[in-house]
């Protein structure tokens, strides 16, 4: 009860602050000489800002936390099992580079050829991981709505910046994080930070989900 | 490499089991999921790295001071460590973008293709050309460029 109150009047600060902050904005474009436009158009844009906090605010955690406390402690198991049985910090991007090296002679994809099998088993185990919970808990297959041309266009900068950034959401966030380390820290912050507004911009464009 | 443990493998395959049912039973092999967190819809995910790290948290803490080997390898125990340089921020940069358009990340793409959603093999052809290509301009570009000393 009390939890909804708060967010209530937080809520309630928000709006008065968009509203004033609108005011400013028409209030300046006007001023600029477009007014038809401009005085139009901020006002969504606003309202969608207001509905998303106000939303997360409200109900952070609208699916519960179980399923996803619960899977990311087997995350964090499947890491520890290869370490601890092998010494072996397994981040998943690295698969990217070391399977390249089957196909392609570039001395930048060379020296992953000592652990490119293994890297193809770790990947192997992840995708039948998968399987096996759809097997059990899915009851099928399960099929993403997202367009394939974003998997396709974002997947190459996936490819890309998770491999200069050396290391991914395993690496950096799963891994170097448990590490302490600065800079796996300094990398996660960039890409969850980069990647909200990204998403949040890409929802404002109307595309969909 | 060639005188390898028997059980390396099979552990490489145990570990990625479990580390792929995880990430489906959290729901991050599912784009949509993901994009909800980054959505500011549901913060869920926060709980997915966070129990994760704190289990890798854990159990570096314990082999790294118990100053022991690994058992199938013989390596000691060390704590995951990168230079922190431009490209550590223009990595994740750009990874973040990608992130934010698609809602994927390697390891939760490779187990989305093992919940059946096959659709998510345009981000595998689109994951191994972006790492192709930054493989490459960065060859070209840069022969000083220390090669990585870790094979992990």
């Amino acid at each position: 009860m009390e939890l909804t109150a708060v967010s209530a009047a937080t809520g309630g600060l928000l709006q008065v602050a968009t509203g004033g902050l609108l005011q400013v904005a028409t209030g300046g474009l006007g001023q600029a000489g477009e007014p038809a436009l401009a005085a139009a158009a901020p006002e969504p844009v606003f309202q969608s800002v207001l509905s998303v906090f106000g939303g997360i605010l409200a109900d952070p955690f609208p699916n519960g936390i179980g399923r996803y406390a619960v899977g990311g402690l087997l995350v964090g198991l499947g890491a520890a099992i290869i370490y601890l049985g092998t010494g072996i910090i397994a981040g998943a991007s690295t698969f990217l580079e070391s399977t390249l090296s089957y196909v392609s002679g570039k001395p930048r994809f060379q020296r992953w050829r000592a652990s490119r099998d293994w890297r193809v088993v770790f990947t192997l185990g992840i995708v039948g991981g998968a399987a096996v919970y759809a097997l059990v808990f899915q009851g099928g297959p399960w099929m993403t709505e997202v367009q394939w041309w974003r998997l396709l266009g974002g997947g190459v900068l996936v490819g890309a910046g998770t491999r200069l950034g050396k290391g991914c959401t395993s690496g950096h966030g799963v891994c170097g994080v448990g590490s302490a380390s600065v800079t796996s820290i300094v990398n996660v912050v960039t890409f969850i930070a980069v990647a909200v507004g990204t998403a949040l911009l890409v929802q404002t464009l109307g595309v969909t989900p | 490499m060639s005188k390898r443990h028997p059980l390396f493998l099979p552990l490489i395959l145990a570990g990625g089991l479990v580390f792929g049912f995880g990430l489906a039973y959290s729901h991050m092999a599912r784009p949509e999921v993901v994009l909800q967190f980054l959505q500011l819809e549901d913060f869920g995910l926060l709980f997915v790295m966070g129990g994760a790290a704190v289990v890798t948290a854990t159990v570096f803490a314990l082999a790294t001071r118990a100053d022991g080997r690994a058992p199938l390898t013989g390596r000691v125990y060390r704590r995951r460590m990168r230079s922190l340089d431009r490209n550590v921020l223009a990595g994740g940069l750009i990874f973040g973008v990608g992130w934010g358009i698609t809602g994927i990340c390697p390891g939760a793409a490779y187990a989305s293709l093992g919940v059946g959603n096959l659709p998510i093999l345009w981000a595998f052809v689109g994951m191994f050309v972006g790492a192709y290509l930054q493989g490459a301009v960065r060859g070209r570009r840069a022969d000083t460029d220390t090669p990585a000393a870790s094979a992990d």
